[in-house]
C-alpha cells in the first residue's frame, strides 16, 4: 500500500472535518435568536455579563468571516467551548464518554458482521432451504423493528423474567473497589444487552447481503475448480468463496458506521449507557449547544476515521486495488 | 390474412408486466392489505372510536383485557391506549411520507445532475453527498429539530435533509448506465435539450429502482420519526407512537403494555412497507426472482 494514497485519504478526511466545523458554525448562526443566547442555552436565564463574555470569546461582534476564523482556530486547538449546563469544557465531557460509545459501537459492529456473515454463508449453501427462508424473514423483521423498542422489550424480558443480564448502566456500584479484571468482566456483562440490541438490525442486513453475495460467488468457475480438486466443503465456503464475497460486505460495513452511531444514540438512552449518545440527549434537552455541536463534531470524526479504515482494509482485501 | 392474427401478439408494457408479477407475490399483497388497514384505522379510526388521546379517562396502568371500555388498557397517566394508537399513527405516516418525498426530491436532483453531466459537476455534487454521509443522521436531525423548533414540517425536513445521499448515489449510478444507451443518443440526435433528456428520457427509465428505493425510504423515515418522538423531540402537541413509547419508558417494569402496543404498531407499519418494497423489487426484476 503506498503512502501517498494514505496521505491523500487523510487530507480528504481533514477537509470533510473542516466541512463539519463550518456546518456547526452556520447552524448556530442560522438558529432563530441571538447567537450568544443560543450558546448560553435557552433554559437558564443567562445574565448580561455572561452573554457579554460569550460575545467576547466567540467574537460575536466581529464580521462573520472573522468569527468563523476564531471558531476554526479554537477547534484546531481542540477547544470546543464551555458547556454552560455542566460547567465544564466540552472536550472534557466528551473525553469521558467517547470510550463507552466506541466500545458499544465496535462490539455491535463486530457482533453483527461475524454472526450475520455466518448466517448468510450457512443460508447460501441451500438457496431454497429453511436457513435461507429464515434469513430473509429475519432480515425483513430486523429492518422494521425500531431499535429503541427492541431494547425496551429486552429490558422487560431480562429485568423481570430472566434476570441474567444487567439492564442499566455500564458498571455495578458494588464493584467500585474491585480489581481491574473483575471490573472488565462487569463491563462486558453490562455490554451484552445494549450491544446485542444495536447489532440485531445490522446482523439481519449482513446475513441477507452475504447470502446474496455468496450465491453469486458460489456459481463461479474457481469454486467449481476448488470443488473438483477435492477441497472440503468448509474450505470451499469459508476460504475460497467468503474471501471473494467479503468485498461488498466490507463496503456496506463502512457505509453503515454512521447509522450505527445514530442507533447507538437511541440504545445508550434506553440502557442508560454513559456514552456520547446519552450526552447528546441530555444536552439537547437542556439546549446546551456547545456540547451538542461537540458531540456532532466527534461523532462525524469517528465516521471519517471508520471510512478511512474501511478504504484501507478494502485495499488489503483486494490485491487488484493495491497498486493504485 | 385476417386482422385478428396481427393483434394476437401484443407486447405488454413494463408497468403492466410489473403489476402482473406484483399481483402474484403473496407477501407483497399481505403488505398492501396490512398497510391499507393501518392507514384506514389511523385516518378514520379516531372519528369512529372517539376519545382524546391526551385525556385522562381511567386509573393509571389498567392492564389490557380487564376493563371492557379500555381493551388495551391505560398508560401511566390513565390515558386510553387505543385512542393514542389510532391518533398516533397519522402524524407518523404523514411525516414518513413527506420526509420520503423530500429525500427523493433532493436525492434524485443531485444524482441526476451528477450522473448526467459528469466532470466537475459530478465531482462537486458527489463531494457534497459524501459530506452528508459523514454526519450521523439521527444526531444531525436531532440538532436541526432542536434548533428550528419541532413541528411536523421541520421534522420531515430534518429527516429528508439527512437521508438523501443514498438516493443520490443510486440515481447517479442509474443515470451513468442509461445515458450511454442508444435511445438517449437518438433523443439527442433529434435535438432534445439536456433538460428534456434528463427528466423526460432518462428519469422514466430509471424509475423502477427509484420506486423501490422510495418505498424503503418511507419505512426508514417512519422509524426515524418514531426515534425522534421517542427521544421527546417530536411535536409535543401531537400524539405519536414514538412519543407513547418515550413517555411510558420510565414505567416499563410496572406495565409492559403502554410501550409494547405502539412498538408493534410501528413494527407492522414498517414491515408492511418493506414487504411492498421487496415485492416491487421482485416485480421490476423478474430475473432476480429465482434467487
Amino acid at each position: 500500500m503506498n503512502t501517498s494514497y494514505i496521505l491523500r485519504r487523510l487530507f480528504y478526511g481533514l477537509l470533510l472535518m473542516l466541512g463539519v466545523v463550518v456546518l456547526n458554525f452556520l447552524l448556530i448562526r442560522m438558529a432563530p435568536g441571538d447567537p450568544a443566547v443560543v450558546i448560553a442555552g435557552e433554559m437558564g436565564g443567562a445574565t448580561e455579563e455572561m452573554l457579554e463574555s460569550i460575545r467576547e470569546e466567540y467574537g460575536l461582534n466581529k464580521p462573520l468571516l472573522v468569527q468563523l476564523g476564531i471558531y476554526i482556530g479554537d477547534i484546531a486547538r481542540f477547544d470546543l467551548g464551555e458547556s454552560f449546563f455542566f460547567n465544564q469544557p466540552v472536550t472534557h465531557l466528551i473525553g469521558l464518554r467517547i470510550g463507552p460509545t466506541i466500545l458499544l459501537v465496535v462490539t455491535a459492529q463486530l457482533l453483527s458482521i461475524v454472526l450475520g456473515v455466518f448466517l448468510g454463508v450457512i443460508a447460501a449453501r441451500k438457496p431454497n432451504g429453511i436457513m435461507s427462508a429464515f434469513v430473509s424473514v429475519f432480515a425483513t423483521i430486523g429492518y422494521a423493528v425500531p431499535v429503541f423498542w427492541t431494547g425496551i422489550m429486552l429490558i422487560i424480558l431480562f429485568a423481570s423474567i430472566v434476570p441474567i443480564f444487567p439492564v442499566e448502566g455500564m458498571q455495578s456500584v458494588r464493584l467500585r473497589d474491585a480489581n481491574v479484571f473483575v471490573k472488565a468482566l462487569d463491563i462486558l456483562h453490562h455490554l451484552v444487552l445494549p450491544a446485542f440490541t444495536l447489532a440485531i438490525i445490522y446482523l439481519a442486513q449482513y446475513a441477507r447481503l452475504s447470502r446474496a453475495s455468496m450465491l453469486e460467488v458460489l456459481g463461479s468457475d474457481y469454486i467449481r475448480t476448488a470443488r473438483a480438486k477435492g477441497a472440503s466443503e468448509k474450505s470451499v465456503l469459508f476460504k475460497h468463496a467468503l474471501r471473494n464475497a467479503a468485498l461488498p460486505i466490507l463496503t456496506v460495513a463502512g457505509l453503515q458506521f454512521g447509522n450505527l452511531i445514530s442507533g447507538a444514540l437511541l440504545v445508550e438512552t434506553v440502557f442508560n449507557w454513559p456514552g456520547m449518545g446519552r450526552l447528546a440527549f441530555d444536552s439537547i434537552l437542556r439546549r446546551d449547544y456547545p456540547t451538542i455541536m461537540g458531540v456532532l463534531f466527534f461523532a462525524s470524526f469517528m465516521v471519517v476515521i471508520a471510512n478511512i479504515l474501511t478504504d484501507l482494509s478494502y485495499r488489503l482485501a483486494d490485491p487488484r486495488l493495491r497498486g493504485r | 390474412m385476417s386482422d385478428q392474427t396481427t393483434t394476437e401478439y401484443q407486447a405488454e408494457s413494463p408497468a403492466r408486466e410489473a403489476w402482473r408479477m406484483f399481483r402474484r407475490n403473496i407477501p407483497a399483497l399481505i403488505g398492501v392489505v396490512m398497510l391499507t388497514v393501518i392507514v384506514l384505522a389511523t385516518s378514520y379510526g379516531t372519528f369512529l372510536y372517539g376519545g382524546d388521546p391526551f385525556e385522562i379517562v381511567w386509573a393509571p396502568h389498567e392492564p389490557p383485557g380487564v376493563t371492557p371500555e379500555f381493551p388495551m388498557g391505560t398508560d401511566y397517566l390513565g390515558r386510553d391506549l387505543i385512542a393514542g394508537l389510532l391518533t398516533g399513527g397519522g402524524p407518523t405516516l404523514a411525516v414518513g411520507l413527506a420526509a420520503a418525498a423530500i429525500t427523493m426530491a433532493i436525492g434524485i436532483s443531485f444524482g441526476a445532475l451528477a450522473g448526467y453531466y459528469g466532470g466537475w459537476v459530478d465531482n462537486l455534487l458527489m463531494r457534497i453527498t459524501e459530506f452528508f454521509q459523514v454526519l450521523p443522521a439521527l444526531l444531525f436531525a436531532m440538532v436541526l429539530v432542536t434548533l428550528f423548533s419541532p413541528s411536523l414540517l421541520t421534522i420531515a425536513m430534518a429527516i429528508g435533509v439527512v437521508s438523501w445521499p443514498q438516493t443520490a448515489r443510486l440515481t447517479r449510478a442509474e443515470f451513468l448506465k442509461i445515458k450511454e444507451l442508444e435511445y438517449v443518443t437518438a433523443a439527442r440526435a433529434i435535438g432534445a435539450r439536456n433538460k428534456r433528456i434528463i427528466w423526460k428520457v432518462i428519469l422514466p427509465n430509471a424509475a423502477p429502482p427509484l420506486i423501490v428505493s422510495a418505498t424503503l425510504t418511507i419505512g426508514v423515515a417512519i422509524l426515524f420519526e418514531a426515534g425522534l418522538s421517542f427521544l421527546g423531540l417530536g411535536d409535543p402537541n401531537v400524539m405519536s407512537w414514538g412519543l407513547m413509547i418515550g413517555a411510558n419508558r420510565e414505567y416499563i417494569l410496572d406495565a409492559w403494555w403502554p410501550v409494547t402496543f405502539p412498538g408493534l404498531a410501528i413494527f407492522f407499519t414498517v414491515f408492511a412497507v418493506s414487504l411492498i418494497g421487496d415485492g416491487l423489487n421482485d416485480a421490476f426484476n423478474p430475473k432476480l426472482r429465482e434467487r
